[in-house]
């Protein structure tokens, strides 16, 4: 700044005088070129604003002079001043110059800053003639033309020079694109420089100031996109000092000062933004529980078991706001605002059973206190509405119920939906799998060590993963053995299916057998479970042992065993339900005969009290409600059943996990210091995690709690309890006992596979629990639904009672045969014409990908005999580590050319621009020499650049940029 | 740089605080200072990346990993998040062009793949993957890739942006 200072005034105080002494405009003129060659770039904004006033001088002496030396026109603004100020500065030594000018302009076709300086600083110096002076327009970029047309241009074209000049003389290099704009805006103008010529006295004609206006936006674009350039720094900071001047300077002559203000503005604003966009992101993820967890156990194990922890952890997702529902609607009004324990007999723990109703093992049999909580359905009072809200309880417990069926069925399905979306299939990874690994998958923003293993363990985990695909598509052997057997596992897990099964019907058949029976063993009692557990103890191994002989990829073999254990487990599952019907029956039939003895007792009671009293005026006081006669209360029979379920499978399979993985890896661990073979690497060995066992236990405990969360509501916070404890205790598991699997694979996209398997399961509960709310009588002394013939009557009553009797029989015309069976075929003609819409859809997919992959082997072609050659190549080379230290292998000057005009036209390489840019060579040959020349050519004797080379040799006008130097 | 000029202050401070003794804080008489590689892959930014001194020379002037200061705030700036992507992919290649002839030939690939798994692949497994990669990515058929090549296939990639940036 304080050198900027001088050097204006000093221009000023000289050009008002230049006329009069010309050894004081030589003297002013070297104290400029050295007080610029000192100062700090970021003057130029000042000089701009300082150089104004200047302005009406330098247009009227400009016209008179430009004339006298040549065709320049008048209309020049203050920077023409400084224009003529050098030749005249230069004239007491080298009277040619103006003469030189009109020779060496006319090859001049792109102007630039530089050259202009550096012919001042050489003209200065040698005061040589002719020689020199075409020697560096060859070089530099067309001075010149200045001179000659530049007319309206000068004002843009002088205000860059003068801080071009700066830069030169630090030894920098010019931005190629200026030069473009320039050049661009060159041929523009030359066409309203005779508009500017006619009136010469107007400083700032309309034609000016539009273009002025568009350099200005030109500028400005420039730098808002400097950053996007591969320029070393130095040479950016040059390039942006130049456009901001320029902007600085002319913005203010077109009025429109406030620009850089609000372009400040709109930058800062939109890095809050983009701040703020991250900080939200970062905030999302950390939202996101157990991300950390899983993506350890990623890095570690593979997408394939991680996939299982991420289906848990969307389980937990959805079991919580079924958790929601359940506690928020029922539970918890139930507990606040319903009658307490002890006021009502189904809230009270009966007579007999009271002495026993706090042991230990009545508590973990779920009977006692237990049975008689808010846990169970049986707890829950008919009363139409409870507390002061009026809150109607039966009616929100039936809704619930359906809720929870309806929100689980409705996110499966939309996550499948998603997955589908997203995922697309399996195996089909796009076209860059491996390279995209290569280069995309290290995180450069990872700076923790521990962070930075898991990521060297998950590339590492990833390539392998892809390896085994690969090496999968390249397999090719027999096929026709392979098919063969494949049919034959088929067959062999067929049969053993069929076996498990009709074993299962026949234990079953006998259980039913044993159970009129009072005389049984031990055996013969736990026939059943002993048979089940042996069978899914067996069968998966066997199983797995089956699939080895199919020989699929792990992925595919993963789903085929899932499959296969599935249908196993649904024998379990049938088994389960079928036992569970017998006994709803029997207590069915139980009901009625306990509910006329309830009734009975009742009256006998009354009439007792009546009769030892004497007194029939008195009311007798209520009977204790632990004396009640109470009804077996099926559902709430139901709901401990699966309570008892679920809780065994979570004992079991945590200590399955206990047992035989952590167990069996102390053992492993520790035992093979002082064991005959190798633990680690023979038998043993550490366990494999088991992803199919596991999946499979988690969709059918699912099942579990979506058949009894309607019998015992308890249920669903139970199973959250479960499914956070397993998060842990599975993810700590798996890290400190399991190996990765010998074949590490990955998960396939979608887990799509998962969810279908859910989703069967869902439906397969959805159905017993539909069908005896449907069909069943509650019972008639416990649960909210007690004293109804049906469960739904609840509904019924709420539209009659609650309901504007208009709603009511709309209800009724909706619920008519008439109107439901058009819904129904409605629905399914509806679905007919979205599958075929998919199928078309898919059709159209496939046949664009087939022209996809030929666009792709098109372009491959096209491609082999090219050489690529375009302006990010040029500035990639331009990027590499100093030249002038290598051996220079300069190519010849013509043999850069297509690049450089490839520039405008040709951005992106590999579009379809070719046999233009080859045209433009042809067309813009000549004054491609010169285009380059300002920017490889040393910043003339002036420039500080100790680059080594910097003479102007012909092999410097290869387009690498002046040494950095 | 319209941002490096706001963070440039902070930039500097983590140049500084690198060598301290070499690097000055007034800069009135230009001198030319540089902060050798060693010192400046201890930069907990880069520390842990495999390719550190790949970066570092990448951005260096002189090629050897010297930085000055306008390189280190050259490398900050095209590796900060809201640099284009034409930006850093040109970076990228130059990153990961080992032997900077400027094509990624099949032991830059080799050694490239050996810093981002440790070397835990086998001969074969890093070969299948060097063939696959070259395969995918090579459109010309040289067996090398240029760097349109290369261009072409980080565009495509879902992560290269989110991934290929540095916070500081």
């Amino acid at each position: 700044m304080y050198c900027t200072y001088p050097t204006t005034h000093v221009e000023s105080v000289t050009c008002g005088s230049r006329h009069s002494d010309g050894a004081v405009r030589y003297l002013s003129w070297v104290l400029v070129v050295e007080i610029e060659v000192d100062s700090d770039p970021s003057g130029s904004d000042d000089e701009g604003t300082q150089r104004r006033p200047n302005r009406r001088q330098g247009a009227g002496r400009g016209g008179a002079k430009g004339r006298g030396r040549g065709k320049k026109p008048p209309s020049e603004d203050e920077d023409e001043d400084e224009e003529d100020e050098a030749p005249r500065g230069r004239r007491p030594a080298n009277k040619k110059k103006p003469a030189k000018k009109h020779g060496g302009g006319d090859e001049d076709e792109s102007e630039d800053e530089a050259p202009k300086r550096k012919r001042k600083g050489a003209a200065n110096r040698k005061k040589g003639g002719k020689a020199q002076d075409s020697d560096e327009e060859d070089n530099d970029v067309g001075k010149g033309k200045k001179g000659k047309k530049g007319g309206g241009r000068k004002g843009g074209k002088e205000a860059e020079d003068s801080k071009g000049k700066k830069g030169d003389a630090k030894g920098k290099d010019k931005g190629k694109d200026n030069d473009k704009d320039k050049k661009k805006k060159k041929k523009d103008d030359s066409s309203s420089d005779s508009n500017s010529d006619s009136d010469e006295e107007e400083s700032l004609s309309e034609g000016e100031m539009a273009r002025l206006m568009e350099e200005v936006e030109e500028k400005k674009k420039l730098i808002a996109t400097i950053r996007n350039k591969p320029w070393r720094m130095k040479r950016r900071l040059l390039n942006l000092k130049e456009a901001q001047g320029f902007v600085d300077k002319f913005e203010g002559a077109l009025g429109k000062g406030k620009g850089r203000k609000w372009f400040a503005y709109k930058v800062m604003m939109k890095k809050k933004w983009i701040k703020f966009q991250r900080d939200f992101e970062n905030f999302r993820t950390a939202c996101i529980p157990w991300e950390r967890k899983i993506k350890e156990v990623e890095s570690h194990f593979g997408s394939s078991v991680a996939s299982y922890f991420i289906f848990l952890r969307w389980m937990y997702g959805m079991n919580l706001v079924l958790f929601g529902f359940t506690f928020g609607l029922v539970v918890i009004p139930e507990v606040l605002m319903g009658l307490p324990y002890g006021s009502i007999p189904r809230k009270t723990v009966p007579r007999a059973e009271q002495a026993t109703a706090q042991d230990y093992s009545v508590l973990m049999d779920f009977q006692g206190y237990c049975k008689y909580s808010v846990l169970f359905y049986g707890f829950y009072n008919n009363q139409r509405t409870i507390g002061l809200l009026k809150f109607r309880l039966p009616l929100s417990y039936l809704m619930v119920g359906i809720g929870t069926f309806g929100y689980s069925l409705m996110v499966v399905i939309r996550t499948m939906a998603k997955n589908a979306d997203v995922g697309g299939g399996d195996g089909d990874e796009g076209e860059f799998t491996f390279a995209w690994k290569m280069f995309t998958s290290w995180d450069y923003l990872i700076g923790n060590s521990e962070t930075a293993d898991n990521k060297y363990a998950s590339i590492t985990t990833s390539f392998k993963e892809s390896i085994v695909d690969e090496q999968e598509n390249q397999k090719d052997e027999n096929i026709h053995l392979r098919r063969f057997l494949r049919v034959m596992a088929n067959f062999l897990i067929t049969c053993s299916l069929g076996g498990s099964g009709y074993l299962i019907y026949f234990v079953v058949k006998r259980s039913q057998e044993f159970a009129n029976r009072t005389d049984l063993s031990w055996y013969e009692k736990n026939e059943l479970e002993l048979i089940m557990s042996l069978l899914g103890l067996v069968c998966p191994p066997l199983f797995e042992t089956i699939a080895e002989m199919e020989d699929y990829h792990p992925r595919i073999a993963l789903k085929w065993q899932l499959g296969r254990i599935f249908a196993l487990f649904l024998g379990n599952l049938y088994t389960f339900l079928f036992a569970l019907f017998d006994e709803v029956n029997t207590k069915l039939e139980e009901e009625d005969s306990i509910k006329n003895a309830s009734l009975w007792a009742m009256k006998e009671y009354y009439a007792n009290y009546t009769f030892m009293i004497n007194d029939t005026d008195s009311t007798p006081p209520p009977m204790n409600p632990a004396d009640i006669i109470r009804g077996p209360c099926w559902e709430t029979a139901v709901g401990i059943e699966f309570v008892k379920l679920t809780v065994s499978d979570i004992q079991v399979s945590y200590l399955t996990i206990l047992i035989g993985d952590f167990a069996r890896a102390v053992i492993v661990r520790f035992l093979n210091y002082c064991w005959c073979w190798d633990l680690e690497a023979g038998f043993p060995s550490y366990g494999e995690f088991d992803i199919s066992g596991n999946v499979l236990g988690l969709v059918f405990n699912q099942g579990m709690i979506w058949m009894g969360a309607f019998y015992a509501p308890g249920l669903v916070g139970i199973n959250v309890l479960r499914l956070l404890s397993s998060m842990y205790y599975q993810c700590w598991a798996v890290m400190a006992t399991n190996v990765p699997h010998e074949r590490v694979f990955k998960a396939s996209k979608s887990n799509n596979f998962y969810m279908g398997l859910l989703l069967l399961i869902l439906f397969l509960s959805l159905l017993p629990v539909v069908y005896t709310i449907m069909t069943l009588p509650p019972s008639f002394d416990c649960g909210p639904f007690s004293g109804k013939a049906k469960m739904f009557d609840v509904i019924m009553e709420t539209i009659d009672l609650d309901l504007p009797a208009f709603l009511g029989t709309i209800f009724s015309y909706a619920a008519n045969p008439g109107l439901i069976i058009p819904a129904v075929l409605l629905m399914v003609l509806a679905i007919y014409y979205l599958n075929s819409v998919s199928e078309a859809y898919q059709n159209a997919n496939m046949e664009l990908k087939k022209k996809m992959q030929m666009a792709r082997d098109e372009e491959k072609n096209r491609r082999n005999n090219t050489d690529s050659t375009n302006q990010v190549m040029k500035d990639l080379e331009d990027l590499l580590p100093n030249r002038s230290f290598m051996p220079p292998a300069p190519p010849s000057k013509p043999e850069k050319m297509p690049e450089l005009e490839a520039k405008p036209t040709k951005t992106k390489p590999g579009s379809a621009g070719r046999g233009v840019n080859l045209q433009r060579d042809v067309t813009l040959a000549s004054p491609n020499p010169n285009a380059r020349g300002p920017v490889s050519r040393p910043p003339g004797p002036r420039g500080a650049g100790p680059a080594p080379g910097a003479g102007p040799g012909p092999g410097r006008g290869r387009g690498r940029g002046p040494p950095p130097r | 740089m319209t941002n490096a000029d706001s963070s440039s202050f902070r930039l500097h401070g983590r140049y500084r605080e690198l060598a301290p003794h070499l690097v000055p804080l007034d800069y009135t008489n230009n001198p030319d200072i540089r902060v050798p590689p060693t010192l400046i892959v201890t930069m907990p930014e880069l520390k842990e990346n495999p390719f550190r001194d790949r970066i570092v020379e990448t951005f260096s002037e002189d090629g050897h990993g010297n930085l000055s200061f306008n390189d280190f705030v050259d490398m900050f700036s095209a590796l900060c998040e809201t640099s284009p992507r034409e930006l850093k992919t040109i970076y990228a290649f130059k990153i990961y062009d080992f032997n900077r002839d400027n094509f990624i030939c099949k032991e830059d690939l080799k050694k490239t793949l050996n810093k981002l798994t440790k070397g835990e692949l086998s001969p074969e497994e890093v070969l299948l993957v060097c063939d696959k990669s070259m395969e995918e990515a090579d459109l010309d058929g040289d067996s090398k890739l240029s760097f349109s090549d290369f261009e072409n296939m980080v565009s495509k990639a879902p992560d290269f942006l989110s991934n290929f940036h540095v916070r500081i």
